[in-house]
């Protein structure tokens, strides 16, 4: 008789997430830039809204109350709301 | 199960009890008593018309046989009463027959039913019992092995695991009163729904015994309180893990370790308490190395880092600390890098004594650095008795090691590249804490030779923005 194990692993999370697909254009997007706490991501995410104000887009800027956490479910939904696309600066 | 009316008798043919009593079964049948007779090992045996073979166990589980024979009166469906071994009075009563047995001896013991014999009784309980799991059941494949079969699904740390098979893991969740489909919280980074089923198959994988598996549920139930941050914990870049320190009578019900080597190997309670919570972390959170776990170096401690204080000693214990009394049993989690040992075999009194633990607790991230990672301090015997023959308390030792951490604020520059955030603290020549209020623990533990202490530094984000250590009580 073959020996029959009982799976540990979570199985019913779901291993693999879909990204959404990237835009074709940025133009009349509105861009989260949202900073996770980590020291010198501002200065990544400075010279970045840099670039993209130049290029005549719209940012708005995020932060998270610490990098250690996910972000808080309001900060998300705020997110969400009000922007298309998110740039994340997960510099240290 | 419905049971057929009038008497009903259990027997094997390999309990001479059952033999014995074989012409008896049949004056019962000649009596014209409605007799049913579950034989558990022979199906030819008894020699009587209603003889049914129950050698898969199945109606002696049910009927909870523990010795064979055993004799059931059934009226309506229902059990009236029953007799277990041959003893002739009883017998007779049970049957209502007065000359039963009249040539056979008063007494004789029975013998175990086949349907309790170790390693049966756990498969009778999952085959016929409510034991339900929902877990996938995976066949491993024939002529493979178990083992190895277990590291090729990615379920190990690098080490061995008990393959989790459906009685280990029955007899695992018999250490618990808590149903396996009880939810205790989210895993991260997957955020995965953690049952007590899981715990259980992950606390077999790790090498536990059911009776660790309450210490397991409290050590799971502290790791996912938001306090411990146990997402930011499992995925920094630094060397930490979780630690467990174990607390009350449970340390002895289950034979931890609190004395010599007690941050070592050996001890099989605390080596798999500590593992199965990040066997858990791994296999139901998704938290690997090298993907979500980003740690630079990681520790030995992320195998495994559980141990139990040694609560013969007049200080207040971690549990003590935690609002709880000390016949209540707890588990403390902390966040932990590796061990720093501590030497000074020259002090003989309290005050020499911090300034010795409290210069080496300056190396603590950076000797440069203030307002560092939390750290515990495991004060080993020698050094306690130190402490105690002056009758320093644990708060008075503790508040002695923070007074003694004040840093000149200019020796806060790091490196060559003088630290532009320390300025203006080095210029006002204030003194600035190491450690942070609260961010000093110490537990006694550890072997009685050696004039030794321990520090076990903490992960660099501590606090709200961070961990705290969390105590929960472990209950049955």
């Amino acid at each position: 008789m073959n020996t029959v194990l009982l799976d540990p692993s979570a199985e019913l999370g779901s291993s693999e997430r879909e990204p959404l697909s990237a835009p074709d254009s940025l133009d009349g997007l509105t861009i989260a830039l949202l900073d996770i706490s980590k020291t010198k991501g501002d200065v990544l995410l400075d010279r970045i809204d840099v670039h993209f104000t130049e290029r005549g887009l719209k940012t708005l800027r995020f932060k998270k109350p610490t990098f250690t956490r996910p972000a808080p479910l309001d900060l998300l939904q705020e997110i969400a709301q009000r922007c298309d696309v998110v740039v994340e600066g997960l510099a240290d | 199960m419905i049971l057929p009316d009038g008497l009903i008798a259990v027997v094997k043919r390999d309990c001479p009890t059952c033999v014995l009593v074989e012409p008896v079964l049949q004056a019962i049948e000649n009596a014209n008593h409605p007799l049913t007779v579950y034989a558990q090992d022979d199906a030819n045996f008894p020699a009587v018309k209603q003889c049914i073979d129950d050698i898969d166990l199945e109606v002696s589980f049910h009927l909870k046989v523990e010795t064979v024979p055993t004799l059931i009166r059934v009226a309506g469906g229902r059990e009236q009463a029953r007799v277990v071994g041959w003893e002739r009075g009883e017998w007779r009563a049970l049957t209502g027959i007065d000359d039963l047995g009249e040539n056979l001896p008063a007494y004789r013991p029975g013998c175990g039913s086949r349907s309790v014999e170790p390693g049966i009784a756990e498969q009778l309980a999952i085959r016929y019992g409510d034991f339900h799991v929902a877990s996938r059941r995976i066949d491993v494949p024939p002529l493979e092995d178990d083992i190895e079969y277990c590291f090729e699904r990615g379920w190990s740390d690098g080490l061995p695991l008990v393959p989790p098979t459906e009685v280990r893991v029955y007899r695992m969740l018999q250490g618990t009163h808590r149903a396996p489909a009880e939810v205790l919280g989210e895993v991260p980074p997957n955020l995965v729904p953690l049952t007590i089923e899981k715990v259980a198959i992950n606390a077999v994988m790790a090498g536990c015994k059911p009776e660790y598996l309450p210490v397991v549920i409290a050590t799971v139930e502290a790791a996912l309180e938001p306090a411990f941050c146990l997402h930011g914990l499992l995925a920094t870049t630094w060397f930490c893990g979780p630690m467990v320190v174990v607390n009350g009578p449970v340390r002895e019900a289950i034979g931890m370790n609190w004395q010599g080597n007690v941050l070592g190997q050996g001890n099989r309670a605390n080596a798999t308490i500590g593992r199965a919570l990040q066997l858990i972390v791994r296999n139901v959170g998704g938290g690997r190395p090298q993907e979500a776990d980003q740690s630079t170096f990681g520790s030995p401690g992320k195998l495994t880092f559980c141990f139990a204080e040694d609560e013969d000693t007049p200080w207040q214990t971690l549990g003590e600390d935690g609002g709880f009394d000390r016949d209540q049993s707890t588990v403390t989690l902390f966040t932990a890098d590796g061990v720093q040992g501590v030497v000074d075999q020259k002090s003989r009194e309290p005050g020499a004594l911090i300034d010795s633990i409290a210069a080496s607790l300056r190396t603590v991230d950076h000797i440069n650095m203030a307002n560092a990672a939390d750290a515990v301090v495991v004060i080993g015997p020698e050094h306690g008795r130190v402490f105690d023959e002056a009758l320093w308390s644990k708060a008075k030792t503790t508040a002695a090691l923070h007074e003694r951490l004040q840093i000149p604020g200019q020796d806060l520059a790091m490196g060559t590249d003088k630290s532009p955030a320390a300025l203006p603290v080095a210029a006002s020549g204030a003194l600035v804490p190491k450690f942070r209020a609260g961010g000093l623990q110490l537990i006694r533990a550890g072997g009685k030779a050696g004039l030794f202490s321990a520090i076990i530094p903490g992960w660099l984000m501590k606090g709200p923005l961070g961990s705290d250590p969390v105590t929960k009580e472990i209950h049955a």
